[in-house]
């Protein structure tokens, strides 16, 4: 961290940045409004899947930039996970010179355009911002400019390819192709690595593409950056589950010197409860799969879902909430949430809890499914819920769900989604005898080097975190790329 | 890309397809399967291995035409190329000297059952196997199944061919007449459902295959979930293979009828679109 604020400081002296804070007085910064996402009408967005958010304009971009102090202890970058030179990037934009903002970005960010659109910014970045910490005033909108940027970069056709290190032939292997992966992938391509990314399914990009809709981060954004890394000359081998197709055993003897493990959270969690495999009743990474993965919801593809008109699903995060807001764009008449917690609590990102209140969802919180009922054909008909109070704060620091006995009651439902959570996928580690595992099946790593007890082998992201964020996971890959890159010379220079 | 190298047609509804997959020829043992997908459109549908050849790169499935994705499969011809080929999945059969052992196959169930039946005997069991479908055109990999048996019994419910009467007859015969020490049932769940039942009267250790719906293959989505045991478990990493006593058969047929409506509805439209080409 210590580098990182003095990289931050540094930055700040530069001539045009001193001009430029100059140029408007702080009273004026901080009387402006905070700008608005434009966005997609609610009722019309419930029927079609295409994004939501409609991004900033550049007048919009500039004029909240302005609002940005360029404070001397900017706060706001110590709540970013890898630390990105937040104001440098907004004033860069304040100076309209918003490729300029999108490198800025990239020195520490490697998928900005993902970024800007899912991470919890009102948690990270935009909570530590010194508007929202002592002005008591909306924050700067940090992940509606990054978002700007971003796509500013990628719309110009002027998305700049890194620089590459000198070819040194060195195999490695990146073993999953979610956030983590690529990030890894991409500055092991930067070093100068030979690398080879190994993914089970039959599409790149992990949870950002079969996970999280269209609505809220679209296909092509992913694809765009993992196009660009094709040209930085990174390999990707689809339909290839290590452990499994190959072992690493094989892939050692293939000449891989080094591995990146970053397979996911992909083991979805079922409550338990009675009639829970009655037909109509889903993981949340099922029924998005179908939707998004292999577009169930197209007339001309051969992946049937079943789309209901009473649609409950179970949880209060990212995932419950893309699952309740796909069954409303399927045709559901009723979609709700069923949480246990209160609307406050719910871990989701606040603007998509918003957007889903705007598209008709119906929350029911503090309520918690206990059974579930099936027609002759063994669909589910009915769920019965049983009314939550909130009791002490529990480890989490959340106040301990508490059910209210004799409050159960029953609602007509034809479909449900279970997004209570997901375990660590277990396919690497039962591969793998030596390696050091966690009780909650998630591989041990250093936390600086993310090299695992098997000293080839490098870990990230949901594997090594549990479930956590796009941004975590990104920020690992890079610190485990940094990692190899030492094992890697330290083994050559011996 | 995986290229189809070879194709026979044991009926107009069943056929052994050979595939180019070195990687997967290389890994795979008895009890693994594939998922494929066939074009970007397509559905992951999941494949038991009937058999590879690691030196020529090609593995072996048996197919049974039941919807739209075996429909487009069969229709596919030597040297089209399948676009997604991913395994080997679940986890392999198990493996010992149990003695003697009763392999009770029906329909394309006996595909999953060849290399089950060739590692057993490897593993110096007596087995005895029992081929069973509705009629005498059913009745598939019979040359095959006999080279690694001891014994082959074949069942048809019309007489056609072999002994008239359902496969639970013929493991019947077997038991009474002597002494078997571990089953293996593979088939449509009807029938390992009632197979199981009838080797449950034995008390002879029974494993059965099962065969839910799919989509993943690698634990992600739990589409195939089932309760073994009272437990739900996840059929693509926690089998196929499971003691038949502890699967809850009713929940697991309603399940594979999840889609029974929508699958009829597509392969009807499927014949449509055929016909109209035709
Ligand atoms: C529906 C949903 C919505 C979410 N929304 C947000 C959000 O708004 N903001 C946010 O920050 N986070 C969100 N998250 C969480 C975030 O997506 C994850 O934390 C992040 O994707 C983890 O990245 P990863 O690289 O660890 O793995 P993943 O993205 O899980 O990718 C792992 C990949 O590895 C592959 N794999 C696994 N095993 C093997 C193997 N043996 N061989 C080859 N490949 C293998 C898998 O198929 C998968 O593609 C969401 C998650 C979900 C499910
Ligand atoms: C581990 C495993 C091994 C299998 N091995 C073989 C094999 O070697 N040969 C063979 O012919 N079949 C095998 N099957 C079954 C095969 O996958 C299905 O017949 C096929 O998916 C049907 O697709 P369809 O579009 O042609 O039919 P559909 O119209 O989709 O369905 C017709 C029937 O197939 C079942 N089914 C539908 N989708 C799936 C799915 N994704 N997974 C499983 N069953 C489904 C349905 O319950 C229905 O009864 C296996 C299944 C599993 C789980
Ligand atoms: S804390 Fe807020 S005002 Fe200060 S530099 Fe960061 S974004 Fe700008
Ligand atoms: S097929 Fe998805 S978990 Fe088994």
């Amino acid at each position: 961290m210590e580098n990182i604020a003095e990289y931050i400081k540094e930055g700040r002296k530069e001539a045009w940045r001193a001009e430029l804070r100059k140029s408007m007085k702080p009273k004026e910064r901080t009387s402006l409004e905070r700008v608005q996402m434009r966005e997609q009408d609610g009722e019309e967005r419930s029927h079609n899947s295409m994004e939501v958010n409609l991004g900033l304009t550049e007048q919009m971009a500039v004029a909240e930039s302005h609002r940005c102090l360029d404070c001397p202890q900017p706060t706001c970058t110590i709540g970013c996970p890898v630390g990105i030179n937040i104001p440098k990037f907004i004033k860069k934009i304040e100076a309209q010179d918003f490729l300029g903002a999108a490198a800025a970005i990239k020195e520490t960010n490697a998928l900005p355009a993902v970024c800007g659109r899912v991470c919890p910014q009102e948690k990270q970045c935009e909570l530590n911002c010194f508007y929202t910490q002592k002005l008591n005033l909306p924050p700067i909108a940090i992940g509606h400019l990054e978002r700007f940027a971003a796509d500013y970069e990628r719309n110009s056709g002027k998305m700049a390819i890194p620089e590459i290190s000198e070819s040194n032939g060195i195999k490695v292997a990146v073993v999953g192709s979610g956030p983590s992966g690529l990030a890894a992938a991409g500055d092991l391509a930067k070093f100068g690595y030979d690398v080879t990314v190994f993914e089970a399914l039959h599409e790149i990009g992990g949870v950002l593409k079969y996970g999280i809709p269209e609505f809220r981060l679209p296909n092509d954004i992913v694809d765009v950056e993992i196009e660009n890394m094709r040209k930085m000359g990174v390999k990707f081998l689809t339909d290839f589950i290590v452990g499994k197709t190959a072992s690493f055993e094989d892939l050692r003897e293939q000449g891989f010197k080094a591995f990146f493990v970053g397979s996911g959270a992909g083991l979805p969690r079922f409550m338990n409860i009675p009639g829970e495999n009655y037909n109509g009743i889903f993981s949340s990474n099922e029924y998005l799969t179908r939707v998004n993965l292999m577009k169930a919801a197209h007339e001309d593809y051969d992946t049937p879902v079943l789309s209901g008109k009473n649609v409950a699903v179970v949880g209060g995060g990212n995932t419950a909430m893309d699952s309740v807001r796909t069954a409303k764009r399927l045709g559901a008449d009723r979609a709700m949430i069923i949480y246990r917690r209160s609307l406050e609590e719910m871990p989701a990102r606040k603007e998509e809890v918003h957007h889903a209140q705007a598209e008709g969802i119906e929350f029911m919180n503090l309520h918690n499914p206990v059974e579930y009922f099936a027609d002759e054909n063994g669909r589910v008909n009915k769920m019965r819920v049983q009314k939550m109070e909130l009791g002490e704060p529990d480890a989490s620091g959340r106040r301990r769900p508490i059910p209210i006995e004799g409050s159960e009651f029953d609602i007509d439902v034809d479909t449900v989604v279970v997004a209570v959570g997901v375990s660590p996928n277990p396919i690497v580690p039962s591969s793998l005898k030596d390696l050091k595992m966690s009780d909650w099946g998630t591989i041990i790593v250093d936390k600086e080097t993310m090299q695992s007890s098997i000293p080839d082998i490098f870990a990230g992201g949901d594997i090594v975190r549990g479930g956590a964020t796009v941004i975590l996971a990104m920020g690992d890959g890079r610190k485990a790329a940094v990692g190899i890159h030492n094992y890697i010379q330290e083994k050559v220079a011996k | 890309m995986n290229k189809i190298i070879e194709m026979e047609f044991f009926s107009e509804n069943v056929a052994k397809i050979i595939l180019e997959a070195p990687d997967i020829a290389k890994s795979r043992k008895a009890g693994h399967f594939v998922i494929i997908r066939m074009d970007e459109k397509g559905e992951r549908i999941p494949l038991t291995i009937a058999d590879g050849d690691p030196e020529k790169g090609t593995i072996t499935l048996v197919v049974q035409k039941v919807g739209v994705s075996s429909a487009k499969l069969l229709a596919k011809k030597v040297g089209d190329e399948i676009l997604d080929v991913v395994g080997p999945l679940g986890h392999a059969t198990h493996i010992e000297n149990y003695g003697t052992v009763l392999c009770a196959g029906g329909g394309v169930g006996v595909a999953p059952m060849m290399p089950i039946v060739k590692a057993l005997k490897e593993a110096g069991n007596k087995v005895i196997t029992v081929l069973a479908g509705r009629t005498k055109e059913l009745i598939i990999l019979e040359d095959e199944m006999r080279a690694y048996s001891d014994e082959v019994m074949i069942m048809t419910d019309d007489g056609s061919y072999g002994k008239k009467g359902l496969v639970t007859a013929g493991m019947e015969d077997v038991i009474q007449r002597e002494k078997v020490n571990k089953a293996f049932v593979i088939g449509p769940a009807i029938m390992m459902k009632f197979g199981s039942l009838t080797t449950k009267k034995y008390n002879i250790p029974t494993d059965v295959s099962l065969n839910t719906i799919m989509v993943d293959g690698t634990g992600m989505c739990g589409a195939c979930r089932v309760s073994i045991g009272g437990k739900t478990k996840f059929v693509c990493v926690d089998g196929p293979e499971f003691d038949a006593f502890e699967v809850n058969w009713d929940e697991m047929m309603t399940r594979m009828g999840a889609y029974k409506t929508e699958e009829h509805a597509a392969y009807e439209k499927y014949l449509q679109t055929v016909e109209k080409k035709a």
